[in-house]
C-alpha cells in the first residue's frame, strides 16, 4: 500500500477506536446535548412569552421566540461538543498510549484526524437530538429539502472548524481538566451573538462585538435556510469563519502535536 | 553477527541538566540486554531515544539496521515498546485493543483476528478478553501491554522497567513471557532498578549512572566486580568493637553504628566459622545480620557512592 492509502486506513481504524468509545459510553454524547436542551427549554418556556412578545417583527409569542432561538441553541450544540473532543484528545496525549502510537509506523495524522471526524460525526448526532427536541416543542421549519442539505453542509462546515480548534485545545491541555475549560467559552458565544435576541437591541459596544464575532453569521445563516429570513452575506462570512478557525486550529494542533516529541 | 541495537556517543540534556552523556551500546540480536540503574540515572531517556520518542542531542543509532535519524518509521516498523506507563485502552476490552494493534499495523482483518487471540491465549487473557481494560489488574494490564507490543511481531522489543510495581508472582510469569519472547528470536532490551532481574533476565547487564555507563558485562562478570555478600555484626560498645575488629582482621568497622562488616558467601559455613572464631575471644554480638549484594553494592564497588540519587522530576 502507498504512504496515503495507509493515512486513510490508518485514520480509519483512530475513527473505529472513537466510535467505539462513543457507543460505549453514549451518555458523553448525550451529555453534549444537555446544556443547549436546558437552555431550549429554560428560554422557550420561562422568557419565551415575554421574548417573543418583545423582540420587533416576531409578532409576539411563544412558538416565533421557539423558532428564533433554535438555531443559536443548534451553534450552542456544536461548541458544546468541542469540550468533548478536547478532553479526548487531552486523555490520549496525556495517558500512556500516545507513546505507544508514536512509536508505530503508522501515519503520525492519523490519530488526530480520527479524533476530528469522530467528533463530527458524534456532535451531528448530538445536534439532530437537540433539533429533533426543538420540533417536538413546536418547531416548524419551513425549510425545503435542498436547504436542509445546504443547513446540514453549514453545520458540518462549522463543526468541522470548532473541532479542530478544540483538537488543538486538547493537545495544549496539561490535564484533562484545563482541556475542558479551554472551549468554555466556545459554548457562550452563540448568547453574544444573534443567538437569543437580535443584535440590534444590545448596547454599542456588546453590539459591535456580537455583529463581527463567527457565531452571528453562522446562526443567521442557519436561521434563514430554516426559517427563512434573510441571510445575505451571512454564508459567505461564516465560510470564511470556518475556514480560518479550521486552519488556524490545525496548523496549532499539528505544530503542538510534533513538538510534543522533544521531550 | 549483527547488531540489534548499535548506538554511540548519545548525549541528552533537559534545559541544563546533563541526562546522558555519552552512551555507547551494542546489543547483538536474539539477546537481552538490561540497563541497569537508580530512578534518574537516564534509563527511560536512553529508551525514549532509542525507541524515536525524543531526539538525542549528539549521537548515532542504528536499530534492526535502520539508522535512527535517517529512517525514523524503519525503525517502528521493527520495534515494539512497552513503556513504564500502561499504553492500553481502557475503554476498549482486551481483544479489542489487541485489534486495534492489529489494524495498525495492516494485518488485516482475519489476519489480525488470529493474531489478537493467539495472544490472548499465549497471555493467559482469554477469560478476561471480553471485559474493558480499565477493570484489569496490575498483572493483567502489563500482559495485555506486553501482547499488544508483540501484535505486530517486532524483531527488537524495548521494555522500561517492566515489572516494576508488579507482585511477585506476576514478575514471575512477566519474565517467564520475556525469555519466552527471546526463545523466538527477538532482542530484548530491558531497563530496571533490580539487580536479581537483569541476574535473571539478561545476557549483557549495563549499569547506568548519572548519565554514563559505568560498567558493563555479564552478570557473572559484574558479580566479580561487586563485594560479595557480608556478615553486620554490632556490639554492645566500641571496646568490644574495637577487640573484635582486631581478631576479624579482613572486617571492616562501622564506630558511627558499633558495627563490623565482614566479607562473606552468606554461606551456613562461612557464618558457623565466624561464630566459631568469635567465641573463641569470648565476644558476644548483641545482632547479627546476613546481607546478599543488591544494587546498592554494585553502586558503591563501581561509583564509591552508597546513594542511588532520586529521580527528578521532568
Amino acid at each position: 500500500m502507498s504512504t496515503l492509502s495507509y493515512a486513510a486506513s490508518d485514520s480509519a481504524t483512530m475513527l473505529r477506536r472513537n466510535l467505539r468509545h462513543a457507543i460505549r459510553y453514549p451518555s458523553l454524547t448525550l451529555s453534549v446535548a444537555g446544556m443547549p436542551l436546558i437552555f431550549l427549554l429554560l428560554f422557550v418556556y420561562v422568557f419565551g412569552g415575554a421574548m417573543g412578545a418583545g423582540i420587533g417583527g416576531l409578532g409576539g409569542g411563544r412558538t416565533q421566540y421557539l423558532s428564533y432561538i433554535t438555531p443559536g441553541i443548534v451553534l450552542m450544540t456544536l461548541a458544546s461538543g468541542s469540550i468533548t473532543t478536547s478532553v479526548a484528545v487531552c486523555v490520549d496525549m496525556t495517558g500512556g498510549i500516545i507513546d505507544r502510537f508514536r512509536t508505530m509506523a503508522i501515519s503520525r495524522a492519523s490519530l488526530l484526524t480520527g479524533h476530528v471526524i469522530g467528533s463530527v460525526i458524534t456532535t451531528m448526532f448530538s445536534t439532530a437530538l437537540v433539533l429533533g427536541v426543538a420540533v417536538a416543542l413546536g418547531f416548524r421549519p419551513d425549510a425545503g429539502p435542498l436547504e436542509w442539505v445546504a443547513a446540514a453542509g453549514v453545520l458540518t462546515m462549522v463543526t468541522f472548524a470548532l473541532t479542530w480548534l478544540s483538537v488543538a485545545f486538547g493537545v495544549f491541555a496539561k490535564s484533562p481538566e484545563s482541556a475542558s475549560n479551554l472551549p468554555l467559552p466556545l459554548s457562550l458565544l452563540p448568547m453574544m451573538g444573534s443567538g437569543f435576541v437580535p443584535t440590534g437591541s444590545m448596547p454599542s459596544g456588546l453590539r459591535w462585538f456580537a455583529e463581527y464575532q463567527p457565531f452571528t453569521p453562522m446562526i443567521e445563516t442557519l436561521r434563514g435556510l430554516l426559517t427563512g429570513t434573510a441571510i445575505g452575506h451571512s454564508a459567505a462570512v461564516s465560510a470564511a469563519w470556518s475556514a480560518g478557525i479550521a486552519l488556524v486550529g490545525y496548523a496549532w494542533a499539528k505544530t503542538r502535536f510534533n513538538r510534543a516529541r522533544t521531550h | 553477527m549483527t547488531a540489534a541495537i548499535k548506538a554511540t556517543g548519545l548525549r541528552k540534556s533537559f534545559g541544563d541538566k546533563v541526562v546522558l552523556d555519552g552512551i555507547d551500546l551494542y546489543v547483538p540480536r536474539g539477546t537481552i540486554f538490561a540497563l541497569l540503574g537508580p530512578n534518574g540515572a537516564g534509563k527511560t531517556t536512553t529508551v525514549r531515544i532509542l525507541t524515536t520518542l525524543i531526539d538525542a542531542d549528539a549521537g548515532r543509532v542504528e536499530v534492526a539496521g535502520h539508522d535512527l535519524a535517517a529512517d525514523p518509521d524503519g525503525v517502528r516498523a521493527a520495534i515494539g515498546v512497552t513503556g513504564q506507563f500502561s499504553a492500553v485502552d481502557d475503554k476498549l476490552t482486551g481483544r479489542e485493543n489487541l485489534i486495534l494493534m492489529a489494524d495498525l499495523n495492516h494485518l488485516g482483518r482475519t489476519r489480525g483476528r488470529r493474531r489478537a487471540d493467539e495472544l490472548l491465549d499465549r497471555f493467559d487473557l482469554r477469560e478476561a478478553a471480553g471485559k474493558l481494560a480499565g477493570t484489569y489488574s496490575g498483572g493483567m494490564r502489563r500482559r495485555l501491554d506486553l501482547a499488544m507490543t508483540l501484535v505486530g511481531d517486532p524483531q527488537v522489543i524495548f521494555l522500561d522497567e517492566p515489572t516494576t510495581g508488579l507482585d511477585p508472582r506476576s514478575r514471575r510469569t512477566m519474565w517467564q513471557s520475556i525469555e519466552d519472547l527471546v526463545a523466538g528470536g527477538v532482542t530484548v532490551l530491558l531497563t530496571t532498578q533490580y539487580l536479581d532481574e537483569a541476574d535473571r533476565l539478561a545476557d549483557q547487564i549495563a549499569v547506568l549512572d548519572r548519565g554514563r555507563l559505568v560498567a558493563q558485562g555479564s552478570a557473572q562478570e559484574l558479580k566479580r566486580r561487586v563485594p560479595g555478600g557480608h556478615i553486620r555484626l554490632r556490639f554492645a560498645d566500641t571496646t568490644a568493637l574495637g577487640r573484635a575488629a582486631h581478631v576479624l582482621d579482613d572486617a571492616v568497622a562501622e564506630d558511627a553504628d558499633l558495627t563490623l562488616r565482614v566479607p562473606g558467601d552468606g554461606s551456613v559455613q562461612a557464618l558457623r566459622d565466624l561464630l566459631d572464631r568469635l567465641d573463641a575471644t569470648g565476644l558476644r554480638p548483641e545482632e547479627l545480620q546476613v546481607h546478599t549484594p543488591d544494587l546498592d553494592d554494585v553502586f558503591l564497588a563501581l561509583t564509591g557512592r552508597t546513594d542511588t540519587p532520586q529521580e527528578t522530576s521532568r
